[in-house]
Formats: structure tokens, sequence, C-alpha cells
């Protein structure tokens, strides 16, 4: 499956899908999308470029396991739902800053839990599909 | 108190952290932990004697559990045993064990040991009690499986874990009775209102669980085989837990029942006559054995029928004697059992024939041996005269057929007598085999404590006032009414005093002339003994087990896809065919259908029909992602986006997965044989779905909790997107432990796939 299209296409297609699963992930709260969706969206990209390029390659680019995303993206949801529980409030309430960011917007503990959810399906999917694919492509 | 408990459960790891201290010459060390305990509770010892003492923490209010304690006799006699022997067996064990690798982790089970122990007898709240109880059948199958690289002490400390959590759980199921009747958790409130419980219907429930828990932990008959097979364990073990303290926690909590459950005909049939036959059957055992341990394990648990018995009989002299034996055996046994351990230690054997004359290399020990021996037979001046005197005392003022009990405790008595002489007194005289000539006596850390328990049986024995108190608080807390003691060695000429002559004139006679025989009669009846009906059990279950795994779960995805579904279609087809109308509304299914719609169930309908049809794997699969993206279209149409995205990701992904494991699969395979059986399942099970959802859709449907989200999403979570503002706001916990879940599957299947390639390597 080494075709030169899918090769070439697939170099410029990998940062534009990071990018767009990025913006799913942070739209999330206000429009369709959210870090479960972005996550899948992420392991697409990435497994087109394995696809194209082959296994090794991207394991090369990538440059650490992507199960080290698992442990990340764990620690950050829970961390975020621990966070409120430092001011006074319970377990995994919402708490909000009252600044603006542009381009994110406003910016709260269910954002980072959303990063979280994020990672950990990236770290999830990826994991599965290079163990199993592992020899094959 | 709290603290008291939990001492032990925190010093526990910390000896496992000091264990380079504790292997070197700080293993004395933790003996200062029970110490402290003891020189504690003997300091209560004045306070209890106006009245129980209690103490409360809070613990989780809402479901009336709280730390409660209580110090009565009962309690005190425990916990003082609990920590004295504790004290003598620390130290005893630090020697013992000296240089083992595992020292420090010894102690750190014992302590732990030692702290559930304290925690069984001082907690006055049931679900306080089942903790503690349970905690110590976990660290006496630690402690028996000490040795863990003994296939025999594995399988013994299994056996009694089996055994004593079967009774821990039914006595939850006893205890959960007993709360729910009367209302309360606390045994300060049920000794109350104690005697209510007796007329209740569910009476007899109660008793038996009860019971069940507290015979199968005091190892009556039938469930004493675990206790002689928990002498796999290291001596200092067996003297503590297996003769002392744990195996007394039935005893303990009979005791401590009788006045909530005892009193009645059942509870006197059902005590005396286990207890009757458990020290009958163990004592004659005991009689026949030539292994030191086996001989002092099998009169331990004639001992511990003779307990129940006295509880069973449940008048004041007997629940007088009843405390006094507890004592009198605790100091005795394990005395004997210490003594066994050294024997075995120096010598490096426990037969009974093969050790002979070792007073001339070790007195001190053969002193301690010959005064626990006396005392276990009942010799004037010794203690153990006393709590007999009591024994026959009670029997003979029992209520029903005193003359048959007093028959069955003599009988015991003189058995007992047997072997506390062939344990204490026959390895230390006659004359000395050449080979043990070069032994010498141990190190003082070993006998002592021997020497101690023993002085402590003669100080009391000629003494006995010095118990009067102690005794009567413990049959006082039994009786749940004041009780007097008034010990004292000499009553006059009467029944009792020719009854203990009786039995040490037959004992005496007996040791003389009577030898084991070698066991021909144990092989005979071996294979109808509890033992061997427990191990067939075990085997038959194992056997079922493998029968029942090789039907149902047989590596064949196909037939579990193939009994689930017809699993679900019977339970939901028996349902609805039985219980609920369905109503359909045509116009609701065709009414409002446009063309996109018939466009998509065309593409999906042929996509089905060329996944079934097509002899190729990667065909099918690829038709089953075409209709994964005909539902993503129609989720679209039906303002679903959420969803739509979710649905097309991982369809996508699904279809990818499902090429790289047919990469692994064979080439090439029939994949639609069973054609019809399969046919029909899918169409049965597919119009079953059809009909519920058809079904669903003119129920009218409760549309609160939607519009709870649709309005509070903005208002409390800041979001305008309600599906992503449940998924991490208002239901965030579940995401939490569903993103938990999947991180546990990709770790499953990573180790799956790797465990495989790496076996493919070896090859």
């Amino acid at each position: 499956m080494k075709s030169i299209i899918l090769k070439t296409a697939s170099t410029y297609l990998l940062p534009l899908l990071l990018l767009f699963a990025v913006f799913i992930l942070l739209r999330g709260h206000y429009n369709p999308g959210g870090g479960f969706v972005g996550g899948l969206i992420a392991s697409i990209a990435f497994v087109l470029h394995a696809f194209a390029h082959g296994l090794v390659e991207t394991k090369k680019m990538l440059r650490f396991v992507p199960s080290a995303c698992i442990p990340v993206g764990l620690a950050i949801s829970l961390i975020s739902g621990f966070v409120p529980m430092a001011i006074g409030r319970p377990f995994m309430s919402g708490e909000w800053l009252s600044v603006q960011v542009p381009i994110i917007g406003s910016i709260g503990t269910p954002l980072f839990f959303d990063i979280g959810v994020f990672l950990v399906v990236i770290g999830i999917t990826l994991t599965i599909l290079f163990t199993i694919s592992d020899g094959i492509l | 108190m709290l603290i008291a408990v939990l001492l032990g459960f925190v010093f526990a790891p910390l000896w496992n952290l000091l264990g380079r201290w504790i292997k070197g010459s700080f293993s004395w060390l933790p003996a200062l932990l029970p110490a402290g305990l003891f020189l504690y509770f003997a300091s209560l010892y004045p306070v209890t004697q106006n009245g129980p003492l209690l103490t409360s923490t809070p613990w989780i209010p809402s479901m009336g559990v709280n730390l409660d304690f209580r110090l009565d006799g009962l309690s005190l006699l425990f916990a003082l045993l609990i920590t004295g022997i504790g004290t003598g067996v620390f130290i005893y064990a630090s020697y013992y064990l000296k240089g083992h690798r595992h020292l420090d982790r010894f102690f750190a089970y014992i302590s732990f040991f030692m702290a559930s122990m304290l925690g069984v007898v001082l907690a006055d709240n049931l679900l306080l009690l089942i903790i503690f109880w349970e905690l110590t059948s976990i660290s006496s199958y630690f402690l028996i499986g000490f040795d863990h690289e003994a296939a025999k002490s594995r399988r013994n400390a299994l056996q009694a874990l089996v055994i004593t959590g079967l009774g821990g759980f039914l006595l939850l199921a006893g205890f959960v009775l007993i709360g729910t009747v009367a209302e309360s958790f606390s045994i300060a409130q049920l000794l109350g209102t104690a005697g209510s419980l007796q007329n209740h219907p569910l009476y007899g429930w109660m008793l038996a669980l009860v019971c069940a828990g507290a015979f199968t932990k005091s190892a009556q008959f039938p469930f004493h085989f675990w206790l002689p097979g928990a002498m796999a364990a290291p001596t200092p073990v067996s003297a503590y837990l297996h003769s002392a303290t744990m195996v007394k926690a039935g005893v303990y909590l009979l005791a401590r029942f009788t006045p909530m459950l005892g009193g009645t005909d059942y509870w006197q049939y059902t005590l005396i006559s286990f207890g009757g036959i458990t020290m009958l059957y163990s004592a004659f055992h005991a009689m026949h054995r030539k292994d030191l341990k086996e001989i002092l394990a099998y009169s331990t648990v004639a001992a511990l029928g003779m307990l129940v018995f006295l509880l069973g009989i449940g008048t004041q002299q007997a629940l007088l004697a009843a405390g006094v034996f507890i004592l009198t055996h605790a100091l005795y046994k394990a005395t004997l059992f210490l003594v066994a351990g050294m024997l075995d230690h120096e010598t490096g054997t426990r037969h009974i024939e093969k050790l002979r004359g070792l007073r001339k290399v070790m007195w001190p020990v053969a002193i301690a041996g010959g005064i626990a021996a006396l005392s276990s037979a009942g010799v004037p001046l010794t203690y153990g005269f006393i709590g007999k005197d009591l024994i026959y005392d009670a029997t003979l003022k029992a209520i029903n057929w005193p003359w048959v009990l007093t028959a069955v405790a003599l009988v015991t008595n003189i058995l007992v007598l047997y072997a506390g002489f062939q344990a204490g007194i026959r390895p230390f005289t006659g004359p000395l085999p050449d080979h043990h000539r070069t032994l010498h006596l141990p190190n003082a850390r070993l006998w002592l404590p021997a020497c101690v328990l023993a002085l402590l049986c003669l100080a009391f024995g000629i003494l006995p006032a010095l118990t009067n108190g102690l005794a009567g608080a413990v049959a006082s807390a039994i009786a749940n009414t004041p009780v007097d003691a008034h010990l004292a060695i000499w009553h006059g000429f009467n029944t009792v005093l020719a009854l203990s002559g009786l039995t040490l004139l037959a004992g005496f006679l007996l040791y003389g002339w009577f030898a084991p025989p070698e066991g021909k009669l144990q092989q005979r009846w071996e294979h109808l003994s509890p033992e061997s009906l427990y191990r067939k059990a075990g085997q038959g279950f194992t056997w079922f087990a493998g029968k029942y795994t090789r039907l149902l779960h047989n590596g064949n995805l196909r037939s579990y896809v193939f009994s689930i579904i017809t699993f679900i279609i019977l339970l939901l087809g028996t349902k609805i065919l039985t219980g609920v109308h369905l109503y359909f509304d045509r116009r609701a299914v065709v009414g409002g259908l446009r063309l996109y719609d018939v466009v998509i169930f065309v593409v999906t309908l042929a996509a089905i029909w060329k996944s079934i049809s097509t002899n190729s794997r990667i065909t099918a699969v690829a038709s089953l992602g075409v209709v994964g993206y005909c539902i993503c279209l129609l989720f679209v149409i039906y303002s679903a986006p959420d969803l739509a995205m979710t649905q097309f990701t991982i369809d996508t992904l699904t279809v990818v997965l499902f090429v790289l494991v047919l990469f692994r699969l064979p080439r090439f395979l029939r994949i639609n044989d069973k054609l019809w059986q399969d046919g029909i399942l899918a169409a049965l099970f597919g119009g079953l779905i059809s009909l519920i959802a058809l079904g669903a859709l003119n129920e009218p449907t409760t549309k609160e909790t939607s519009e709870f989200y649709a309005e509070n999403a903005y208002l409390l979570a800041k979001g305008k997107n309600i599906v992503n503002v449940m998924l991490v706001d208002f239901r965030g916990f579940d995401t939490m432990i569903e993103i938990t879940v999947l991180s546990i599957a990709a770790l499953g299947v990573y180790s799956l796939m790797k465990l495989r390639i790496s076996s493919d390597n070896k090859e």
C-alpha cells in the first residue's frame, strides 16, 4: 500500500487533521465536538500516516510510545477533578475563570477534563491499533 | 482503646520497613508492642470491676457503624491473654525464627493478627466485629502459609481460610439478620434488650448462622480438621493463634451471645451435642497421634469442645467454669506448644518415640513442660485442678442428664490427661539416647516465656483467690448478671473431689499401660473423615468448573455470540409475549418519509446483502462499514451531529481494526456455512428489536430529563452543547470511570498481543 499519492497526501493531511482534532476538542463546549471525537480524529490522522508510510516511520515520528498518553491523560482528568476541592467545592464541580481567552474561549476545569479525555482516547486507540498492526504494516 | 487496637495495624508495616534491624540484633523490639498493650489492659482492670468501659468514635454514622469498643470482664480476659501470651510468643519467636530471611514479615503478620484479634474481642458493634473476625482469618492464612515454599503449608493455609471464611460468611448473614430484627448492631443495646430475640420466629436461623461461624472458627466437629492442618505453621504461631487466641474467638462469640441467644432448648442441645462430640472425638484422636504438635492440636480441639459444651449447659457454675477454663487452657496449652517447639528446634524431630530423657540436657524446659502437663491433667496445686473442679461442679449441677454429661467430661479429661503427659512429660523421662547427649540448653528467650507461663499455672493453682475478681467479671459478662467467684483448692470431701481423683487415677493407669498403636485404624476410616470429604468436594468443584468452562468458554467466538443472542431473544421474547401490550401507529412509521431516507435505506439494504453474500472477509467488513456510515447519515438528518461525528470516526477505526485483525486470521475459510441457523437467529433478533423500537415510539416519553439538561447546561455548566456538557460536567464522574476502563482494555489488548508475539518468537 505504499502509493506515492497517499504518501504525499498524508504528509500534508497529518498536520491539518491534527489541527482539526484540536479545533473539535476546543469548540466542544458550545458546538458539536468534544474530547472524545477530537481524540478519535487525531488517532485517525496517525493511522492514516501509518498506512501510508509504515508503522516504523510513524513511531519514529511520534518519538514517544502512544501508550504514554494514557496515564498523562488520566492524570490531567483526575487532577482537574481535584482542583475544585482546593477551593472548597465538591470533587469534579466545574469551575471557570472569568477572563475570556481569544480563540479558546473561557477556561475552566471541564476544559482540562476534556483535554485529558482527548489524550486518553489517542493513547488507547493508537496502542490497540499499533499493537495489532505490529508486523503487518 | 481505639488506639490500642489500631496500634498493631500501624506497627505491622513498620516492622517490614525496619526489616534490616529486626533481622539483626533488634529482634526483641516488636515484643515491646504486646508488652505495652498488656500493661495498658492490666491497668484498666480496676475500671472494669465497676461495669463495662465503652468508647465510641464515629466512622460511618449514616449506617449505624461506629468504632465502638467495650471492655468488660470477658473482653478483658481475652485482651490480657492476647497481649500477655503475645508478649511471650513475640520473645520466643525472635529467637525461634532467628536468621529466618522473612523474620520481619513474620512480625508484621503476627502484629496484624494481634490487632485484629483485639478488635474481635473489644468490638461493640456487630459489623465492626465481623470485619476484625475476617481479618483474623486472613492473617491466620498468612501465618499458616508462612513457610510458603512448602506445598503442604500452602494447602493447609488455604483449607483453614476456606473453612473459616465460609463460617465468616454465614456469620455475617447471621449478624445482618440479628441487626435487622433488633434494629441495632450495637452489642451494648442488644445486651440491654437481651431475651427478646429468643422468641422471634427467625430465632432458629440466627442460632444456626451464629453457631456456624463460631463452630468453624473454633474447630468444632465436623469442621475441626483445619486446626491439625494449621500445625504446618511455625510453632510460635500454633502456640499463639491455634491454641490460645484465635480458635477461642468462636468460643468468645458464643459467650458474648449467651445472653442474647442462649437459655433455650435449641441452644443447649446444639452446643452440648456439638461440644460433646467434638471433645470425645478429638480427645480419642489425640491419644493415637505420635507427632507432638498433632497431639496438642487434637487436645486443643477437645478443650474447645469442652468450652462450647460448658457454654451449652449455661448454668452460672458452667459459665464460671468456662471462664476459668479459658484461662487455664490458654496457660498450659501455650506452654506445651512452646515446649514442643523447643524440642523440635533443638532435636529436629517431633516424634514422641524419638524424644526421651531430655530432662538431663534442658531442665528448665522439662520443668515448664512438666508443670503444664500436670495442669492439663488437673493435679492439685495447679490451676488445671481448679478448672477441672469447676467443670465437674457444672456438669453435676446441669439441668438435664447431669450424669451423662459428667461421664462425657470424665472420659474427655482422662484422655486429655494422657495427651498432656505424652507431650509434656514423656519426652523428658526415661533414658537419654546417645545422639542427643550433645544437646544443650537453648537461649533463655526460648525457655523463659514457657517457664513464666508454667509458673503462672502453679501460682494461680496455689492461690486461686488471685483470679477471683477476673473469673467473676468474666462469668458476669457472659451471664449478663453479677456472678461472684470463690475459687478455692479445698471444698471438703464431695463428689467433685472423687471425680477428680478418678480422673487422675484412670489417666495415670492409661499413661502407664497404653501405647498408641500404629495408625491402622485411622487409615481404614480415612476416606470417611471430614477432611477427605472436604477434599473430595474441592476436587468435584474443580471438575465441574472444568466441564462448565469447556462447554461455555470454548474459544469459538461464533458460539459465544450465538448463545448470547439466543439468551437475549428468549429473555425479551418471553417478556414481550407475556407482559407487554404493543400498539403501533402506522402513520408514525410510514408518514413523513422523504427521498433521502429512502435512498439511505436502499443503500443500507444493499450493503447488508453484500456483506452476507460475499465469500471474502474484507468485502464483508467493508460492507459493514457502509452500513455504519449510512446510520451516521441518519443521525445527521435527524439532527444529532455529535452522535454522527463520533459514530463516523468510530466506524472508520473499526473497519481499520477489522482489516488489521483479518491479516492474522487464516485466509481461506467458508464464512457462510450454517446459513440457515444464523439467518433465523438474526431475523428473530432484528424483528424483536424492531418491535421494541416501534413500541417505544408510541410510549409517551417523559421530557423532564432532557428539559433539565437543556435549561441548566448553560446556567450551571456554562456550555451550549448539551451532549458535551453532560459528558464533562453533569456526568463527568462516569466519563472518568469510562476512560479508566478503556485504558485497562487497551493494556489488556497490548499484553495479550505482545504475549503471543513473544511466544511466537520462542518457537
